[in-house]
């Protein structure tokens, strides 16, 4: 439980779409996680331009001193990330298991508009249930 | 748990054969953002002429340094507004990301030299050979006497020792 400290989903046009914090210290409020979510969607563009090498996606691992961000983009272009633990394993897994929450809960909600801030009840019981139970270790199947 | 038929969504380049040739590119730049030095020893993609590209990099650093600052979920102290300007060393920095393509490894001196070294996405970690790099610097650079501080580095022995630390690493 402790191994992860916030969620963020991000629309393709890198506004923030649903931000959830699981106790990190000195909380953000709302404008605040708006802002680092806009911000992290132009780096991730930014780092694109800067490969060496042909066909990059963009960051998906930013290694910082106290914590780790674990990023996944799905085709689409809606990005899931996560803050965690330095170190945290099985990320990429959690992310993939919040995009298939994504798309059972949200997208196949029939009152859900796209792009829209995320507001959906079993959404945000599945997904405390994913994170709460510790099952990030499980999803490594 | 299957996604899109089980193929990779973002494909990485194959795994290194062997050290010596996995480093793509070192900058380094001083606390105002000047080049002083860029290497390059694998770049088959440029977007951007050097200069624009340079000064990419520095704002992708500068933004991603204010990015981890504000978002540093350990320190409950008020960490003032996204982006406002820090001392090199103050708030919490980044030393490393990757993408699907490459792995950029970030040192600051207390100073603000900063260090960038670009490799193959599966290196590990890279932050004590950073700081060879940056002893490196000092020594062949700093001390060298005929260098003014704040211009472009152009010491040929910088360069060579350089060249062979880094295919000694990656």
């Amino acid at each position: 439980m402790a191994a992860i400290y916030s969620l963020y989903i991000i629309n393709k046009s890198g506004g923030l779409i649903y931000y959830k914090d699981y106790g990190s210290a000195g909380r953000m409020d709302t404008n605040d996680s708006l802002r680092v979510a806009s911000l992290w969607h132009s780096m991730h563009a930014i780092s694109q331009q800067l490969s060496p090498v042909l066909g990059c996606f963009g960051i998906e691992l930013l290694q910082a001193d106290t914590f780790d961000l674990h990023c996944f983009q799905s085709l689409t272009g809606t990005k899931f990330f996560v803050v965690c633990e330095p170190g945290a394993q099985h990320m990429e897994n959690l992310l993939k298991f919040v995009y298939e929450l994504y798309t059972d809960y949200v997208l196949k909600n029939p009152f859900y508009e796209m792009e829209m801030p995320i507001r959906c009840e079993l959404f945000d019981m599945n997904l405390t249930q994913a994170v709460q139970k510790d099952r990030v270790a499980f999803l490594g199947r | 748990m299957q996604f899109f038929g089980g193929s990779e969504i973002s494909p990485s380049p194959p795994a290194p054969a062997a050290p010596g040739n996995n480093g793509h590119m070192m900058y380094v730049f001083n606390r105002n953002g000047v080049c002083l030095l860029y290497r390059e020893w694998n770049r088959p993609l440029r977007t951007l002429d050097a200069q624009q590209d340079h000064k990419l990099m520095f704002g992708l650093l500068f933004s991603l340094k204010s990015l981890t600052a504000k978002m540093d979920p350990t320190s409950a102290a008020e960490k003032g507004n996204l982006g406002m300007p820090q001392l090199p060393g103050q708030g919490c920095s980044f030393h490393s990301f990757r993408t699907n393509t490459y792995k950029l490894n970030f040192m600051e001196s207390p100073s603000g030299i900063k260090i960038i070294l670009v490799t193959h996405p599966r290196t590990g970690d890279l932050r004590e050979s950073l700081k060879r790099i940056y002893n490196l610097y000092v020594d062949y650079v700093v001390k060298n006497p005929l260098y003014t501080p704040g211009s472009p580095i152009r010491c040929e022995l910088f360069n060579t020792t350089l060249d062979q630390y880094v295919r000694g690493i990656a």
